[in-house]
């Protein structure tokens, strides 16, 4: 049974997780804390007094939801990378894992399930921040949650497939400098990706931030297109299907002899 | 161990040496460290920039909010590339690589190899300072010919924040209690008059802003590329100087106290 199996490495990841929650938990609710109080409340009174906040509402409304997904890639780019390198070489968990019933494609699910319910953890702990600044105010914003977490999923299957075939943590500092902070600042989270040239506004719009981070706003301001949010999660699936679907091979060839 | 069994640290090449030997192989790191300021210039500066279009300065005078972030950018830059070499570097070369046992079996002493980190963290900063300077008057972000004193100033902040950072690294137990210097750093990264000026506080809560070590350092290095030159930003001097150097006696004191046991 493939789905007790994955259970399995999800109860594992939650067992590790329970001795380190606290500093992992806070850490999720001040950063957005911070961020919203000065980006959104300090640098938004000179943007809402310069230009009368971004697409006629104010800087901070604007902000709150585009830096929730660009928090969930930063949160996805994290477990995806250092943690599981870690189990695959330095402390060998997979190994053992396999030495017991379960097989890779469980590995695989379970880890996928696992991070995905980090991000739920991330994106909920977001959203009671943005409820605390009044960002925010309906029942439908809820569903920012799991927008923001496939967002990150987006981020997470690839990387994954990406881990698999690393020998060494070299690469991982220039996925973090050259991809993810790059797209973290220009991604339109912090302004509209329409300010950007043109050439940078193609590279945003191929990311999956870009997709998470409109169809995240469009949410929590309230004025969701149907057609584009059909766009924009059928962007984000494509690259959470495609890393899955590139990260078994690679994991069964690194880790089964 | 008192101050009067310390030597004067003659010795310190030494440790900068093996620094130096250290990262022959690794010095993609240190190039991609500029990276990271380079982006947030473009993305904060120019990007937030066309929403913000201008910042008032006092004295009647206003500047395009890229001119306004950049020097900060450069303050808060040569604070990160300080605190994270005196932090988490240090840990590890104190906790697991031993570096420090090894050092203080040689005629190398503690007062020397204190030294030589602290100047190295300052050498790795002001290589970042010189070249965020540069890109600066590149993209004509520098109002005036001040602005030349803006690598020193950059120094003394890493300065003042690799001596704290060592100080503090020798309370460290575990690697989670770096998790507090990071809780530390990020509101003081975001709040200490970096992205919008302090008037935007009420005024009590500005008091307490104008007292943390960032502000001091955005303060001077900002005043230093703007032209707003004046007797204020000897107090920002003598404030990273003398937290500098209770960082560097903190630092060398415990540090003794722990390897010459």
């Amino acid at each position: 049974m493939p789905a007790t199996g994955a259970l399995r490495v999800v109860e594992h990841n939650a067992l590790v997780f329970s001795r380190l929650w606290r500093g992992t938990v806070t850490v999720s609710f001040f950063t957005p804390l911070f961020f919203l109080a000065s980006m959104g409340l300090g640098l938004g009174t000179l943007v809402n007094r310069g230009s009368g906040g971004v697409g006629g509402v104010p800087y901070i409304d604007y902000l709150a939801p585009g830096l929730l997904a660009a928090t969930a890639m930063q949160a996805a780019a994290f477990e995806c990378t250092y943690p599981i390198l870690g189990k695959l070489m330095w402390d060998r968990i997979y190994d053992a894992m396999l030495a017991t019933p379960l097989a890779v494609r469980d590995l695989l699910a379970g880890e996928v399930a696992w991070v995905t319910m980090r991000l739920l953890m991330v994106a909920s702990i977001f959203w009671c921040v943005m409820a605390l600044f009044g960002v925010a105010h309906t029942p439908e914003s809820l569903l920012v949650i799991p927008a923001a977490a496939l967002d990150g999923l987006a981020f997470a299957a690839p990387l994954l497939a990406f881990t698999a075939t690393q020998r060494t943590d070299n690469a991982f500092s220039s996925i973090f400098r050259f991809v993810i902070t790059p797209l973290y600042l220009l991604g339109g989270a912090f302004f509209p990706i329409s300010k950007l040239p043109l050439a940078l506004q193609a590279v945003a719009w191929v990311s999956p931030l870009a997709h998470g981070v409109a169809l995240c706003r469009g949410l929590v301001l309230g004025n969701v297109i149907p057609g584009e949010a059909v766009l924009h999660v059928t962007v984000m699936l494509a690259y959470t299907i495609a890393g899955v679907a590139l990260a078994r091979p690679l994991l069964t060839k690194r880790l089964v002899k | 161990m008192s101050v009067r069994t310390l030597r004067f640290p003659t010795r310190s090449f030494r440790m900068i040496e093996r620094n130096a030997m250290a990262l022959r192989h690794h010095w993609m790191i240190l190039f991609s460290g500029f990276v990271e300021p380079v982006l947030y210039l473009l993305g904060i500066g120019f990007g937030i920039g066309s929403l913000v279009r201008t910042i008032p300065l006092g004295g009647g005078r206003t500047v395009s909010y890229a001119v306004f972030v950049a020097p900060a950018l450069m303050a808060a830059s040569a604070m990160n590339g300080a605190i994270y070499e005196s932090t988490f570097n240090l840990f590890w070369k104190l906790r697991y690589a031993k570096t420090f046992d090894a050092i203080v079996s040689t005629p190398v002493g503690i007062e020397d190899a204190t030294l030589g980190e602290v100047i190295w963290a300052i050498g790795r900063g002001s290589l970042y300072s010189v070249g965020f300077v540069i890109l600066m008057i590149a993209l004509g972000l520098v109002t005036s010919p001040w602005a030349i004193l803006a690598v020193p100033a950059s120094i003394l902040v890493g300065f003042a924040f690799a001596a704290m950072g060592a100080a503090v690294t020798t309370f460290v137990r575990q690697w989670q209690d770096l998790d507090i210097v990071q809780l530390a750093l990020q509101p003081m990264f975001l709040f200490s008059a970096t992205f919008f000026p302090v008037t935007v506080y009420p005024p009590a809560l500005r008091l307490v802003v104008e007292w943390t070590p960032l502000y001091r350092g955005i303060d001077l290095v900002r005043g230093l590329t703007t032209g707003g030159v004046g007797p204020a930003l000897l107090g920002d001097v003598a404030y990273l100087v003398v937290m500098g150097l209770i960082g560097v006696a903190i630092a060398t004191l415990r540090l003794r106290r722990r390897l010459l046991k």
